[in-house]
């Protein structure tokens, strides 16, 4: 059984929409030569018209692609480093992602937008290492967040094919994932639809993105004393707040681990939502990172600002004695 | 190509469209007001004149004559205006969004500069499906200094892409005169790029209509973007929130001198008189049609407030729950 990467998982969805749909192009930087891995065989196969490399102009090519979506395309744009994001909040979350609306339903905007390394690759520093999802979750761009090789295949098919803007955030966490995969059953994901990657019954775990390993890896450790359930919500905007329900009904203890800040973070929209709708039978935790914080570049600071798989295990027992 | 009697009804149909328009502002028909194009008409008319009706254009702000001149239905663009489930955007998008795809209108644009791009990615994408469909970007002269503009017109340049950029230079950026904002030359900054750009009179429709119509021709044959400066004046307000907020900018001399050249007159007067006095009676009867169907429109629903938020009807939660 091949072992896929989680790298190849996004390349062999890009490649498959591309031989299935013509209107599928990608866009970005340095993606002829594959920079980052995603795009490698592309533009052999499929041409510099549809691998179109891009001169250093994010917010001009960003609102190129709206443009051709307008008009049929689909395209897919990659991002090399997620803070380049900030520099075309404007053209996704403003134009983008509001033509719908504003046009009473008359144009569609089919953009994929993929980050292939999104958070800390450690020593990358202040301007290269933020997670901003819970941005755009907040502004309602529908963003998902893989934490496995399949799901990485699986959200960028649906990605691809949805017919409004989606982001893909790909952590730098998880990207060195590896898994054995059988070519012949890959296939899409649907957005809003969470996976439990472990069954309990004393609290359940929502981890994002590359966390879900480290939740694992808790949950492991702790299984002679408190059963965990690991929910990873894969998408979160739109959430699947029945998933977590469900899984609330059963353990009734929630923890979150989330990579982004903590003010305003999706962390803390989980907490808020399970408190109002959902049973709880002991008060919820959350780790994140800290409010407002910026990665610093030594490599003992960056990691003093990550949700560690420690603080995990402390908000997992403390939640548990309640 | 549009002939001068076509271009005559544009002009004058935009004129008592807007005239109405402000009209129905202070009196509350329409909501949040809007920004007149009123002595600019002249550029709407002449470069939608040299366009095909699959053609497609970004408008702005300002945005009511491209709309009106490239084939919108009047009526329906002013139930949008005053927020009806009839009006082109069922009332979603307003004065700053009108939108009419089925005749090439992809949205008027409230963030200066920002549609430049997206015409520039939809001319691309015409020319890569083999179509020989042209976009046009229109945009004020305080856009020159966006810098997703300058970097739309590389992109344009590096693509030979089918698409006409359309300054439409009335002086003033909102408040700020032209020459307090603006380093350098206007057509400068597309020539920088390689791109072909000259200065027209965006007073006369026929001049701006030859203009486009040979930047068209360019488009169409492959030979890439055109940049035309069109020195306009406008005559109004920058939006209707002047006739309360005042703010002074510019003398009575001025606007005088600025309305002396009249985009109506002067295609006007090129039209022999009774054709003329016929299409205003038209253009009367028509826009008395437009008020009395948007007098009639029902105003949206409220429960479908976020209607068409997404193309596949997600419907996030409600803010109550």
């Amino acid at each position: 059984m091949p072992n896929m990467s989680f790298l190849r998982g996004l390349n062999r969805a890009l490649g498959d929409e591309m031989e299935r749909d013509p209107a599928v192009c990608v866009f970005g930087e340095d993606i002829g030569v594959a920079v980052s891995n995603v795009t490698i065989g592309l533009l052999k196969r499929f041409g510099p018209e549809r691998v179109v490399d891009m001169p250093i102009s994010e917010q001009g090519f960003t609102s190129v692609a709206t443009g051709a979506a307008m008009a049929g395309a689909r395209p897919v744009i990659e991002f090399q480093i997620p803070s380049l994001l900030y520099l075309v909040f404007e053209q996704i979350a403003n134009q983008a992602h509001k033509f719908s609306l504003m046009t009473g339903g008359q144009l569609k905007v089919p953009v994929t937008y993929l980050l292939p390394s999104s958070g800390s690759r450690t020593g990358w520093a202040g301007q290269h290492s933020d997670h901003p999802y819970s941005l755009f979750a907040h502004v309602g761009i529908k963003t998902v967040v893989p934490a496995t090789p399949t799901d990485a295949y699986g959200l960028m098919i649906t990605a691809i094919r949805d017919d409004d803007p989606v982001i893909v955030f790909a952590p730098a966490g998880a990207v060195a994932q590896r898994e054995d995969v059988d070519y012949d059953t890959l296939g899409p994901v649907p957005l809003g639809v969470g996976r439990l990657h472990r069954q309990g019954t004393d609290v359940t775990v929502v981890a994002v993105g590359h966390l879900v390993h480290d939740a694992i890896a808790v949950a492991d450790e702790l299984a002679d004393t408190i059963s965990v359930e690991v929910f990873d919500p894969r998408s979160l905007y739109p959430f699947d707040w029945d998933g977590l329900a469900a899984s609330l009904e059963r353990t009734g203890r929630l923890v979150v681990i989330d990579d982004s800040n903590r003010t305003c973070g999706i962390g803390g929209e989980i907490l808020a939502t399970a408190a109002e709708e959902m049973r709880l039978t002991a008060p919820p935790k959350r780790v994140t990172r800290p409010d407002g914080a910026v990665l610093p570049f030594a490599r003992s600071l960056d990691l003093a600002v990550q949700p560690s798989r420690a603080q995990l295990r402390t908000a997992i027992e403390a939640v548990v004695k309640n | 190509m549009a002939d001068s009697t076509e271009l005559y009804r544009c002009v004058r149909l935009i004129r008592r469209f807007e005239e109405r328009a402000i009209a129905m502002v202070r009196s509350g028909v329409i909501p949040g007001g809007i920004h007149p194009y009123i002595g600019q008409e002249a550029i709407a008319a002449g470069v939608c004149g040299a366009l095909r009706s699959d053609d497609i254009i970004t408008s702005t702000h300002r945005g009511h004559g491209h709309v009106l001149a490239k084939g919108a239905d009047p009526i329906r663009m002013l139930a949008e205006l005053a927020g009806r489930e009839t009006g082109l955007n069922r009332g979603r998008g307003g004065s700053m969004h009108a939108a009419d795809v089925g005749v090439g209108i992809y949205g008027a644009n409230a963030i200066v500069g920002a549609a430049a791009a997206i015409a520039t990615g939809a001319a691309w994408w015409q020319r890569r499906a083999g179509n020989d469909r042209v976009a046009v970007t229109f945009f004020g002269d305080g856009a020159v200094n966006q810098g997703v503009l300058l970097e739309a017109l590389n992109l344009a340049s590096l693509w030979h892409a089918p698409v006409l950029f359309i300054c439409e230079n009335n002086g003033f950026a909102t408040t700020m005169r032209v020459n307090e904002s603006t380093a350098g030359s206007i057509t400068g900054r597309a020539e920088a790029f390689g791109i072909p750009a000259e200065t027209v009179d965006g007073m006369d429709p026929e001049v701006v209509l030859a203009a486009a119509s040979a930047a068209v021709d360019r488009a169409r044959a492959g030979d890439g973007p055109t940049f035309l400066e069109c020195l306009t004046y406008r005559f109004d307000a920058h939006h209707t929130w002047e006739h309360v907020a005042r703010p002074r900018y510019r003398t009575a001399d001025e606007v005088a001198a600025g309305t002396v050249r009249d985009p109506v007159e002067i295609q006007g007067e090129r039209v022999p008189e009774p054709v003329r006095a016929e299409i205003d009676a038209e253009i009367e009867a028509l826009l008395d049609e437009a008020e009395r169907f948007t007098a009639d429109s029902p105003e949206p629903d409220p429960a479908g407030a976020l209607d068409y938020l997404y193309a596949d009807g997600l419907r996030g939660r409600a803010g109550v729950s």
